[in-house]
């Protein structure tokens, strides 16, 4: 029998090793611990490396050493956590270094309730380290999402050197569901390419245009500068070089972008004659899947866009998405941080309706019904 | 096993560190090797033991979307604060079973009161096990699941103390058994 009973944590962790990982620091905390748990066990077994450090940030750090001597890393925490990593999440963008952060969303802010799911993260995942940055971010609705996406998160992460963030919330980390991984048995693993020349030619920041620079592990005769400075090819700082900075910050950038169509994912259901659209992520789509289909039993022509790329936003996209339809809805647990970008892409096309919910519980689907019914004065009752 | 309804939801319930969210992963365990869809989900506090706990799972013969239990078919409370928090919401025609120690004065529908917490203590030894002697009571008077499936869950979900699971079970499912037998299933 194919299908078995998972949990949304031990997907992520069971991707990962699927993907290859074979290094893992963090701190564990709730309500990601499991994936902690699995790799302290897993890890070791097949000739890997599980780090438990002495908080967050020093996990970041470990998981971005790792990873520069050639090793698939990867850390998991939740909301105060997710705070401490910001800076280093900074530093491996700027010298792209290829890791994996799992964030399974508690309801902040500070400790906030540990064991409740909210999406209050969403716009730290997007902004939450400063500078001119892109950043990708994935978002799973099942415990099968889970698994297919950390997957992917790995292989976009190797293939631009960048640090690639999963977002769940408490609600599909904890969840347990029946999933069929037997299909994702040939799932194409991808991994960061190998530069093509000898030590004394290798420039460790030399890229095409909009790509990323081929890497080597420490370790292996190359001897290269790292630095969260602004570099040029050399790897060495170049603070007084304006043109060199624009490159960089350009090039670090751009790489996302030039591949967005690659990276952007996303499932819908119904939408192609939907009269309204509903936008959402993780377990709130799951919510809206279901508000779909018993607006449709009435009559109501409801469509569900499920974002699985929450990050980087195609503004063509939602604006291609949304242009045709009288209200767009956008159901989350927070207070509108998708939809206000989702208004951002429409302008005032289109009424853009957030359902907002910050009570540490998940969205009811009745809840989403009345606003599609146009009762959202009723809709407090859920 | 029903045929009629295809998607059953069971709500647990009792205090934190009764091991309800152990129970419901069994139930879960049990329908997959059934071939059925299922979610299993929960919700606690921030403490190791003591405060609300109640854990949920639907069955269904389709994929499921919403991940909650909207209206219990069946609603177990092991305490008497997860019997007052959480009964509501449970569907008309509905099984609730409590434990015979709730107080019978907060009964706010029919109930069926069993001794589950007094069976794990007296006759196996532990209250520990009193979870399970529930889940054994829940999927015999509820009809959910056949017995082999659950024993198979056990298996894969408990190995270690495998030998008294198995009995609080047994024990749970003759107690469910016995109530059918007498025609005394009392329902929403």
């Amino acid at each position: 029998m194919s299908r078995r009973l998972m949990q949304g944590n031990e997907a992520c962790a069971q991707g990962a090793l699927r993907a290859g990982v074979n290094f893992f620091a963090g701190y564990p905390i709730t309500p990601s611990t499991e994936i902690a748990e699995i790799m302290a066990r897993k890890l070791p077994q097949k000739g890997g490396k599980f780090i438990q450090m002495e908080d967050e940030i020093a996990s970041m750090a470990a998981v971005i050493g790792a990873s520069l001597t050639g090793a698939k890393t990867l850390t998991a925490t939740s909301g105060p956590g997710f705070s401490l990593k910001q800076e280093n999440i900074g530093f491996a963008l700027m010298t792209e270094i290829p890791c994996v952060i799992v964030n399974v969303q508690r309801l902040g802010p500070s400790t906030g309730a540990p064991t409740l799911p909210a999406q209050g993260d969403v716009l730290q995942t997007r902004w939450g380290t400063h500078g001119e940055h892109t950043i990708i971010v994935l978002s799973p609705a099942s415990v099968e999402e889970a698994y297919y996406l950390i997957v992917t998160a790995f292989n976009f992460s190797e293939k631009l050197r960048t640090p690639v963030i999963l977002l769940l919330d408490e609600t599909i980390g904890h969840l347990r569901e029946s999933v069929d991984l037997e299909k994702y048995r040939e799932i194409r693993i991808v991994n960061r390419q190998l530069p093509r020349v000898s030590p004394e030619k290798y420039l460790p920041y030399a890229a095409e245009e909009n790509e990323a620079p081929p890497m080597i592990p420490f370790g292996e005769g190359y001897r290269y500068h790292v630095t969260g400075l602004v570099h040029d090819e050399t790897g060495f700082p170049c603070t007084g070089n304006n043109t060199a900075i624009e490159k960089l910050l350009r090039r670090l950038n751009g790489k996302i972008k030039a591949h967005l169509e690659e990276i952007l994912l996303f499932r819908e259901l119904l939408t192609e004659d939907a009269e309204y659209l509903i936008i959402a992520y993780g377990a709130v789509a799951r919510s809206a899947a279901e508000a779909v289909k018993l607006a449709r039993n009435e009559g109501v022509k409801a469509g569900l866009l499920q974002m699985q790329t929450l990050w980087p936003f195609d503004a063509d996209f939602i604006y291609k998405k949304t242009s045709q339809k009288k209200t767009v809805f956008v159901p989350e647990m927070n207070l509108g941080q998708y939809a206000g970008e989702v208004r951002k892409a429409i302008g005032n096309t289109v009424p853009v309706i957030p359902i907002p919910q910050v009570d540490g519980m998940l969205i009811h689907p009745r809840k989403i019904l009345a606003y599609l019914r146009g009762e959202e004065k009723y809709a407090q009752v859920f | 096993m029903k045929k009629t309804n295809e998607k059953r939801e069971i709500r647990l319930s009792g205090t934190g560190g009764q091991g309800l969210i152990l129970c419901a992963l069994i139930l879960a365990e049990a329908a997959n090797l059934e071939s059925k869809f299922v979610v299993q989900t929960q919700s606690y506090g921030p403490e190791a033991r003591g405060g609300a706990s109640r854990a949920e799972v639907i069955i269904s013969d389709k994929p499921i979307d919403f991940l909650m239990v909207e209206e219990a078919d069946i609603f177990l409370a092991l305490s008497q604060e997860a019997y007052l928090k959480y009964s509501s919401n449970v569907k008309k025609n509905g099984i609730i079973v409590v434990d015979e120690e709730i107080d019978p004065a907060h009964y706010r529908t029919k109930v069926n009161a069993f001794p589950m917490m007094r069976t794990a203590r007296d006759k196996l030894g532990s209250e520990i096990v009193a979870n399970i002697v529930a889940l054994g009571v829940l999927t015999s008077l509820g009809r959910l699941l056949p017995a082999a499936s659950l024993e198979e869950a056990l298996r894969i979900r408990i190995p270690h103390h495998l030998e008294l699971n198995i009995k609080a079970f047994q024990n749970g499912w003759e107690l469910g058994m016995e109530r059918i037998a007498q025609g005394g299933v009392e329902t929403v």
